[in-house]
């Protein structure tokens, strides 16, 4: 269903289908993760929502937007193995369910085109105030990290376990380095980004696919012949398992563990990690909720989850902090008892079946799609979901148990309240 | 009844429903070209009806805070297994959340879907309640509890319904509070049970990939084999609650890195007109949005301003008997931000608006619905939300395409007085 064709300096990819009521445009810009660019990077986003060559203030672009019937654009960065991804989304009504069947496409096409590439600024350099402003929104959002403690406790497992790898950096950037962020190193910046970093543009949707490429050709230009491939060095590290404990007035401590999975989303032991995962922590019926929360009633949550291409995986759980020995014992055990085989056939059958429904059913969300699709673009591969699903399937009792013996645990990381004994 | 069908070709879509003998209303909508099929079984039953008649009594009696959200734990256990555990067999998805009116059970699935539709209603309606797994129960919700006691956002919400709201209940958290839920007992749990998961009381909604007449025969088929007893309508009861906030001013103190202030629109506290419910829901929706969202006039002078970040949100809750807006932000200047936004809110009663203007807010919330139809759970979701007002959630973009430049005049006229607002601030101490 997935159609990809590479031209002027973009791989496009079409996916028709009538699943949707709107057409979905997303670009992903794509480049290593670096300490010394991920502050502009982080800060990107938020200066292409704030107007572009001919809607120069965010209140004229907005209202363009809403003339599009509520055209949905958004921007953001994120953390991919140790790529940092730039996407933009442009979301449009399909003119097929307008009442007067309003001819948006182009113009919406025409205006993804000014998002991408024309976003306001005097030529030479970034507006000055709004760079200003938007560093301080950035800043704001650093500091807000610290509220959400599962995913605070989160950041700082990745943060001491990846020490010194490109992995520990944070995605939204650092507060210290945004001082040195301005107008002009910034459009520089971004320059270089929109030439240099590999560019991958998804359209799903009922549309027309000769039409859409027509236009879209019409308006989207990048000279860079050809693209680019940026290949990281994929070095393996060695698990060096060590245990870090912060207080904070919490009431309930989270207690995280990351482990070395040495699998990645290319390697053929893959689909068997993932069928790992489902058994060991990735849904209600796995053995970290059935025995932390349901038999020993320790925690609200726990549950496991992947980095399918740094090859990673993290447990977390909430629980009351004098029960941190206890938990991580049986989190270490329920671990053990994944090596040892310890799970039936039937299990087996069960989390296949799950793990299947799962990636079926986000087949159906617009930007669950694409973000399945892209795994693709960032691993170098070809296997799409549906032989990725074929895989799955097929793994046996013995993938799975030679999976788990590659896995090592690393790092554990216990955030919990203030003054109490918690290595008892 | 037979089936009814009703096919709305604005946006291409069908839905098939039906009143079943005892009670249930069944609503299928088929979509093929979907992998999966979303499944919820809903109750109008939430955390505000704690003070009713229960079935076959006389005396109203008033039960612990939190006992809906506790039910709803305590349905998915039996006595010898545990009900994720078979959607998990059976390859499906399981969960279930409780609201201040409603408490729904839901799966969604690529694959035996017949079967699991059956588990659905079998477990909702197959009760197993015992002393000692209530008393275990109590531990797992009271981590929950405290797992929202340290999340400010939740407790900023929690407190600016405080605020708002004097006596109705939908000033309690959902969830109770640990010593409440202490309280609760497996014969409190089965009054409820027996009042509000009668069939009469509750809403099947299935979409997505699945055949109309199977389905529709295995539901009956299903339903005709369970005895229900007779049930007239259930008679639950509000306090009676003021229109003006409770508190205009709220502080509550805990460890926040910025400080969170949030001002609430108390939009009403008692039951409202059917009639003027759709009207009054859109038009509220629709104007904060064109006054607050990005781009926005209010928005855009208060980002001007520097008085709001990225964590601005705005949000409107309208249900049957009670109605708020909420306006919030991450500042470290919170009297100011307050001080600003009220005087923004007080303005509306004269904010010149234009045809122009209301055009571009009607195809703004076109766009917003048609792109919300993507979502089989936020069709399915809506549809039970707008049905508990008579309301066909599919009927709502010709709706919107009926609204004039003098019904958001007249709107504006009415809509905010002072001692509607509610301001309320999380800081450090």
């Amino acid at each position: 269903m997935e159609s990809t064709v590479e031209t002027q300096g973009i791989r496009y990819h079409f996916i028709e289908t009538k699943k949707f009521k709107t057409i979905h445009f997303v670009a992903k810009f794509k480049a290593p993760l670096q300490r010394d660019t991920i502050t502009k990077r982080a800060l990107i986003p938020y200066v292409l929502k704030e107007g572009t060559k001919s809607y120069p203030k965010r209140q004229l672009l907005r209202r363009k937007l809403d003339d599009l019937y509520g055209g949905m654009f958004s921007a953001d960065g994120s953390k991919k193995g140790e790529n940092h991804i730039i996407t933009i989304r442009l979301e449009l009504a399909n003119p097929k369910f307008l009442p007067d069947n309003t001819a948006i496409l182009e113009e919406g096409i025409a205006l993804f085109k000014e998002l991408l590439f024309h976003p306001i600024a005097d030529g030479k350099a970034f507006i000055p105030a709004i760079i200003e402003r938007e560093k301080q929104t950035l800043k704001q959002k650093i500091q807000s990290l610290a509220d959400d403690k599962m995913q605070y406790a989160n950041l700082r497992l990745i943060e001491e376990m990846c020490k010194g790898e490109p992995y520990s950096i944070r995605v939204h950037g650092y507060e210290e380095d945004l001082n040195e962020v301005d107008h002009k190193g910034l459009y520089e910046y971004y320059q270089n980004m929109i030439k240099e970093d590999e560019l991958d543009v998804y359209v799903v949707g009922d549309f027309n696919r000769r039409e859409m490429e027509q236009t879209l050709s019409k308006y989207l230009q990048r000279d860079v012949h050809p693209m680019k491939k940026i290949s990281l060095s994929g070095e393996k590290r060695i698990s060096k398992q060590k245990e870090v404990i912060e207080r904070q007035a919490v009431q309930q401590a989270k207690l995280h563990i990351g482990y070395r999975t040495n699998i990645t989303f290319k390697d053929e032991e893959y689909p068997a990690l993932h069928v790992f995962n489902g058994l060991f922590g990735g849904f209600p019926s796995s053995k970290l909720f059935m025995n932390v929360r349901e038999k020993h009633s320790l925690a609200y949550y726990a549950s496991s989850r992947m980095e399918s291409h740094k090859g990673l995986l993290f447990v977390f759980s909430g629980i009351a902090p004098e029960n941190y020995t206890k938990t991580k014992n049986i989190i270490r055990e329920q671990f053990e008892a994944m090596k040892a085989g310890e799970f039936t056939e039937q299990a087996l059958c069960e989390v296949k079946d799950l793990i299947s429904n799962q990636l079926l059913e986000t087949m159906d969300h617009p930007q669950g799609m694409v973000e399945l699709l892209y795994q693709q673009v960032l691993a170098d591969t070809e296997q799409d979901p549906k032989e990725l699903i074929a895989k799955i399937k097929a793994v046996t009792k013995k993938d799975v148990i030679d999976a788990a013996k590659k896995i090592e645990e690393d790092t554990v990381y216990l955030l919990t309240e203030e003054g109490g004994n918690a290595s008892a | 009844m037979p089936v009814h069908k009703q096919h709305y070709a604005h946006i291409g879509e069908t839905i098939y429903s039906e009143k079943l003998d005892n009670g249930l209303s069944v609503f299928l909508l088929p979509k093929k070209e979907m992998a999966k099929t979303y499944s919820i079984f809903s109750t109008n039953y939430g955390s505000i009806d704690q003070t009713f008649v229960p079935i076959g009594k006389q005396e109203k009696i008033t039960v612990p805070e939190g006992i809906a959200h506790f039910l709803e734990h305590k349905l998915f256990e039996k006595k010898d297994r545990d009900v994720f555990a078979d959607f998990s067999k059976q390859g499906a998805s399981a969960n279930a959340f409780t609201s201040f009116t409603k408490t729904a059970y839901l799966f969604s699935a690529t694959s035996q879907i017949e079967k699991n539709v059956e588990t659905l209603l079998d477990f909702v309606q197959e009760p197993f309640f015992s002393d000692e797994s209530v008393e275990k129960e109590k531990g797992i919700i009271a981590q929950e509890i405290k797992m929202y006691d340290d999340q400010p956002e939740w407790q900023a919400f929690m407190s600016a319904l405080k605020a708002m709201f004097a006596h109705h209940p939908v000033h309690i958290d959902i969830a109770g509070t640990v010593e409440s839920i202490s309280k609760i007992t497996k014969e409190d749990l089965y009054t409820c049970y027996e009042t509000f998961y009668h069939p009469d009381n509750m809403t099947l909604f299935i979409a997505g990939n699945f055949d109309v007449d199977t389905m529709m025969d295995l539901i009956k088929t299903n339903q005709e084999k369970k005895q229900f007893r007779k049930t007239d309508a259930i008679i639950r009861e509000y306090p009676e609650e003021p229109p003006e906030v409770y508190q205009k001013e709220k502080k509550v103190t805990m460890a926040v890195s910025v400080p969170k202030c949030t001002i609430g629109i108390k939009e009403y506290g008692k039951e409202l007109d059917k009639k003027v419910y759709l009207k009054k829901e859109m038009l509220t929706n629709i104007v904060l949005d064109y006054l607050f969202s990005k781009g926005g006039a209010f928005y855009e002078k208060l980002y001007e301003e520097n008085l709001i970040d990225e964590s601005f949100y705005f949000e409107t809750n309208l249900e049957k008997n009670f109605g708020y807006s909420l306006i919030g932000t991450n500042t470290n200047n919170p009297d100011a931000f307050s001080r600003r936004c009220k005087e923004l809110l007080l303005s509306t009663a004269s904010l010149p608006v234009t045809e122009e203007d209301v055009e571009r807010m009607k195809r703004k919330k076109i766009g917003q619905l048609l792109r919300s139809m993507n979502s089989l759970e936020f069709i399915a979701n809506k549809f039970i939300h707008y049905r508990q007002q008579d309301i066909s959630f599919f009927d709502l973009i010709p709706f919107v395409q009926t609204l004039t430049l003098a019904d958001v005049r007249e709107f504006l006229k009415n809509w905010i007085q002072e001692e509607k607002l509610s301001v309320c601030t999380i800081m450090n101490e």
